[in-house]
């Protein structure tokens, strides 16, 4: 189908514009209208996305569905996807449905927040398909805009300072990576993300006030992206404006940001960082491997002691980014497949997790885990869902969490022992954390006067759960699904990387001869 | 041959004949009763001219013997002149009638600053330069004090003169050794001095000298001193017309003077404008992020964005002239869309300028709320908003020319930026309720404040053109 991937991205885009347009009035008629418009089309959208994933070809490696138009400035708007990105895209169309349902009980500007949220979503599936680095930018970069809204307005107290916190630290990052696009964009001559792939970037030493810089250009270039996308994902240390983003957003906010927005983070190091910078990467991957596996073992220990439910799942988010940076940047098959599985596993158990902190919100207005206890005995389907996904962010075997963080660790354990030795602690500490919560929140005695007229979920609620379920035990026990859509695409890449690296090794050593 | 050289300066000829004839006419029927008919006529002659301007030849030529020069680039230049002057006198058309303030001057003096800037922007010599600078200058002096009742407007009147004076005062005695030194005053004998790229010493200073009186009137920090006041103190009108017309118009005489004098040495100048340009940006936005008057405010922000127009002169290339040619005309768009909420700004009918009378806008004036949310986003350089392309065309122009240090500087003083226009949006949207404006935006304004906004967001499809424009602008000086 012709266009594919621009219906796709801008479906959502023209329904917040009709919204915007047309729909007049703050009474509750035009509340539910708002939600419904905003429920269809992002349903629409993923049906029409799944055009895409069935007549996506697995086996071929290239980019497919490929759109390109001429733009401005010399640039092209391009489109199209591959292997890599084709999931990220299902993704996120996936869970926008299930995202505007957790906002059924918003009454605070409805239109807007429903704009908001169908932007974002034209802007999120925008940075996974965009074939131009520009286009990427433009894509990655605007989306700060509805989601600093989102938080400034329908957050909790603290609103502005999160919404602030997480806007600049975001832009900081970005604005770096900006400049060595256009640094790139300058050697290369092209914007042009599948030229790029295949330019070599200088790895000849560089002096930068006085120092020299091994790996050169590309060193620079790697560590601009890196500073923009490991505060996305977000790494230790420059994760701190998670937590406050996270517990500070309304509900469906929060589902979006840990189940979408990180993986932005993650789907860069891959599109550009690995593959753009093979020996910049080489060279600092360990750097990476030890933050990663400080950010799994400091988050873990962080979560354990946090009082506040959203903020020990945003930290345990932190935790479970640091599989996903480890598995990229231990750079083999086995790393980057566990890396995307992990990632695209915990779009769904971290968006599930937040909608269940969102259900007991929505009925006690608390967050407190001190407030609750002895839930099982008043929302037994609850405490069923909850418990799975509790598991589920375990890494219990037959939940897809288990397959992410297994394949990661495989990885690591081959190439950095040490790391994975020390990361480990982490997955024991998760285990703590997780369990400790759902015991709090879940078990023992219901004994607090305000719990006693708990409702369980209704059928929206139920709904919103079902199909995260269905995925994460379907992914638990057959990731082939997964696995073997990224395969081609993940070898593809994992094959360039190295070439990259013994070429450049070879030549080194020509040199020194 | 002189009707030939009358023809190609007859733009300015005609707005000049204009300015004596309206006021004429004013003196002679009833002074202040007319402003109002003789604002919309102004505008009205602006944009008659800029479509004159449009539509003449597209070669470059020059008349007076060189004198002055009619190109690409001078053309581009004097549209954006025309058109934000023409959107700004009718914009404050209403304001003035409402503060009672109506001297039949206003429109008169704009139309001979404009006359200034557009000699400016033609300039092919040092006379034509600073003849045009000072017609500029001379009207915008009066125009800040045009509220001869008001104690601030009459300081800002002053402080802007004085400064004003000493800055032409600079660029003349810089002209002057110049002259001395180079033996001519045309920009073409000036260049043909110039031998391997090397400028002689006393030409050298006369360049600093010159550079720091332009420096001056493009607010370029560390000669930005009087913008804020004179932003505060002038009629929000005339702190619009300041903050977009002059603003284009000295941007392009320094473009045009460096390009066409002393285009052989590059190395000499892009220095001092890439120092200009990093202290521009980071004084400018460190500046307004403590200002609690959003004329102030404005003032800096347009310290900042001049900074980063000067990086693209700095890179000192077509590409860099370019980039600068399409961060002033968006620059201006934004402008005009900002000024346009500013001067509609009143609570009871008392005009208000302090930014924490924006709280919760967006409850009483949604679609105002939503469109100065959009500009704001725009003046941060936020994608896909219109002003994210001008501050990427800088950065290709000084990434380009191998100034990444520049580049850098410029996007972290965009991120610190970012937070005042944030401050803005806060003020709009998240903050509690307070009493709210007069909820009756003129119609000339609302329109404007909403065009403005819509070509932030539409321009991500095309730019409207402008920036094929604007290359072919610069490929008319930097040859």
């Amino acid at each position: 189908m012709l266009n594919l991937l621009s219906i796709i991205t801008f479906t959502p885009a023209v329904a917040a514009l009709i919204l915007a347009l047309f729909l007049r009035g703050e009474d509750e008629a035009a509340q539910r209208n708002a939600k419904w418009l905003a429920l269809v089309a992002t349903s629409a959208t993923f049906l029409i996305s799944l055009i895409l994933l069935f007549t996506f070809d697995p086996q071929d490696t290239g980019f497919q569905h490929v759109e390109e138009r001429e733009w401005i400035l010399g640039l092209n708007y391009k489109l199209g996807v591959d292997g890599i990105s084709v999931l990220f895209v299902m993704l996120t169309t996936f869970l926008m449905p299930i995202t505007i349902g957790a906002c059924w009980k918003v009454s605070h500007r409805v239109k807007e927040y429903m704009i908001a949220f169908l932007l974002l979503e034209t802007l999120m599936i925008g940075v996974f398909v965009a074939l131009d680095l520009v286009l990427f930018y433009l894509f990655f970069e605007a989306g700060l805009i509805p989601m600093f809204l989102i938080i400034g307005i329908w957050g909790g107290k603290e609103r502005i300072y999160a919404a602030f916190k997480f806007f600049l630290y975001t832009f900081i990052g970005s604005v770096l990576m900006l400049v060595a696009m256009i640094a790139m964009f300058v050697d290369a001559g092209t914007t042009d993300i599948p030229t790029l792939l295949t330019h070599q970037f200088s790895t000849g030493p560089v002096s930068l006030m006085g120092w020299q810089v091994v790996g050169g250009m590309q060193t620079l270039l790697w560590l601009a992206f890196f500073a923009s996308f490991a505060v996305k994902m977000p790494m230790w240390p420059v994760h701190t404006w998670l937590p406050d983003a996270h517990v500070q957003a309304p509900t469906a906010g929060s589902v979006i940001l840990a189940a979408v927005l990180l993986k932005m983070g993650g789907y860069g190091f891959l599109r550009f960082s690995l593959p753009m910078f093979p020996v910049a990467s080489d060279l600092l991957a360990p750097l990476v491997l030890w933050m990663s596996a400080i950010a799994i073992v400091y988050a873990s220990l962080v979560a354990l002691v946090q009082e506040d439910m959203k903020k020990l799942v945003a930290y345990s988010s932190v935790a479970h980014m640091g599989f996903v940076t480890m598995g990229i940047f231990a750079a083999t098959r086995q790393g980057v497949d566990g890396a995307i599985f992990q990632m695209i596993s915990h779009g769904f158990i971290s968006g599930a997790l937040f909608l269940a902190v969102g259900v007991i919100y929505d009925r006690m207005h608390t967050r407190d885990i001190e407030a609750y206890g002895g839930l099982v005995n008043r929302m037994p389907a609850y405490a069923l869902v909850f418990m799975l996904f509790t598991m589920a962010n375990v890494g219990l075997p037959g939940t897809s969490g288990f397959v992410g963080e297994f394949l990661t660790f495989m990885a690591v354990f081959q190439v950095n022992t040490w790391v994975a030795l020390f990361a480990a602690f982490g997955v024991i500490l998760s285990a703590g954390y997780a369990l400790w919560l759902y015991r709090r929140v879940v078990f023992g005695p219901l004994i607090k006067d305000s719990l006693k007229n708990l409702m369980d979920m209704d059928r929206r609620e139920k709904a919103m759960f079902a199909p995260l379920v269905v995925m994460t035990l379907l992914l638990g026990v057959y990731p082939a699904l997964v696995l073997d859509l990224i395969g081609p695409s993940v070898a593809a890449l994992v094959t360039q990387y190295d070439a990259a690296l013994v070429a450049h090794e070879g030549a080194s050593m020509l040199a020194q001869n | 041959m002189t009707s030939a050289d009358l023809s190609i300066a007859l733009p300015e000829i005609l707005l000049a004949i204009y300015a004596m004839a309206a006021l004429l006419f004013g003196v002679w029927f009833g002074k202040d009763r007319m402003t109002g008919l003789l604002i919309w006529a102004t505008a009205a002659v602006f944009v008659l001219l800029a479509g004159l301007v449009a539509l003449g030849t597209a070669e470059t030529q020059p008349a007076f013997g060189g004198l002055m020069v009619n190109d690409a680039f001078a053309r581009f230049a004097k549209i954006a002149i025309l058109l934000s002057g023409a959107a700004v006198l009718v914009m404050g058309q209403d304001y003035m009638q409402r503060m009672k303030l109506v001297p039949f001057e206003y429109p008169i003096l704009v139309a001979l600053a404009t006359v200034g800037m557009m000699v400016m922007v033609s300039a092919g010599d040092l006379i034509t330069l600073y003849m045009g600078l000072e017609l500029q200058s001379l009207a915008l002096y009066v125009l800040a004090a045009i509220r001869r009742d008001s104690l601030r407007s009459t300081e800002a009147g002053l402080k802007y003169f004085m400064l004003g004076a000493l800055a032409s005062g600079l660029l003349l005695y810089g002209a002057s050794l110049v002259y001395g030194y180079a033996g001519t005053t045309r920009f073409d004998g000036i260049a043909s001095t110039i031998q391997d790229g090397q400028l002689s010493l006393g030409v050298l200073m006369g360049l600093a000298f010159m550079l720091a009186g332009l420096a001056f009137k493009v607010s370029a920090v560390p000669f930005h001193m009087w913008t804020p006041d004179v932003y505060e103190g002038a009629p929000t009108p005339v702190t619009a017309f300041f903050s977009t017309a002059p603003k284009v118009a000295a941007m392009a005489l320094l473009a045009r003077l460096v390009h066409d004098a002393f285009g052989g040495a590059p190395g000499d100048w892009a220095q001092i404008l890439a120092f200009l340009a990093v202290a521009s940006m980071f004084v400018g936005a460190i500046g307004a992020l403590s200002q609690r008057n959003i004329k102030r405010l404005m003032a800096y922000s347009s310290i900042t964005h001049m900074g980063f127009a000067l990086v693209g002169l700095a890179a000192g290339n077509a590409v860099g002239v370019q980039a600068m040619l399409l961060y002033m005309a968006i620059y201006v768009a934004m402008n005009i869309g900002v000024f346009a909420f500013i001067l509609s700004m009143r609570r009871e009918g008392r005009p208000v300028t302090r930014i924490d009378d924006l709280h919760m806008l967006s409850k009483t004036q949604p679609g105002a709320a939503l469109a100065l949310l959009i500009l704001m986003f725009s003046l941060a350089g936020v994608p896909p908003l219109v002003g994210f392309w001008a501050k990427y065309s800088v950065l290709v122009a000084a990434v380009g020319a191998g100034l990444v240090w520049l580049a850098v500087a410029g996007v972290i003083a965009s991120v610190i930026g970012a937070f005042y226009y944030l401050r803005i949006v806060y003020y709009m949207y998240f903050g509690e309720e307070g009493q709210p404006l007069d909820s009756d935006i003129g119609t000339v304004q609302r329109g404007l404040l909403v065009a403005s906004a819509a070509v932030m967001v539409l321009g991500v499809i095309n730019l409207f053109g402008v920036d094929g424009a604007a290359a072919v602008a610069a490929q008319a000086l930097v040859r």
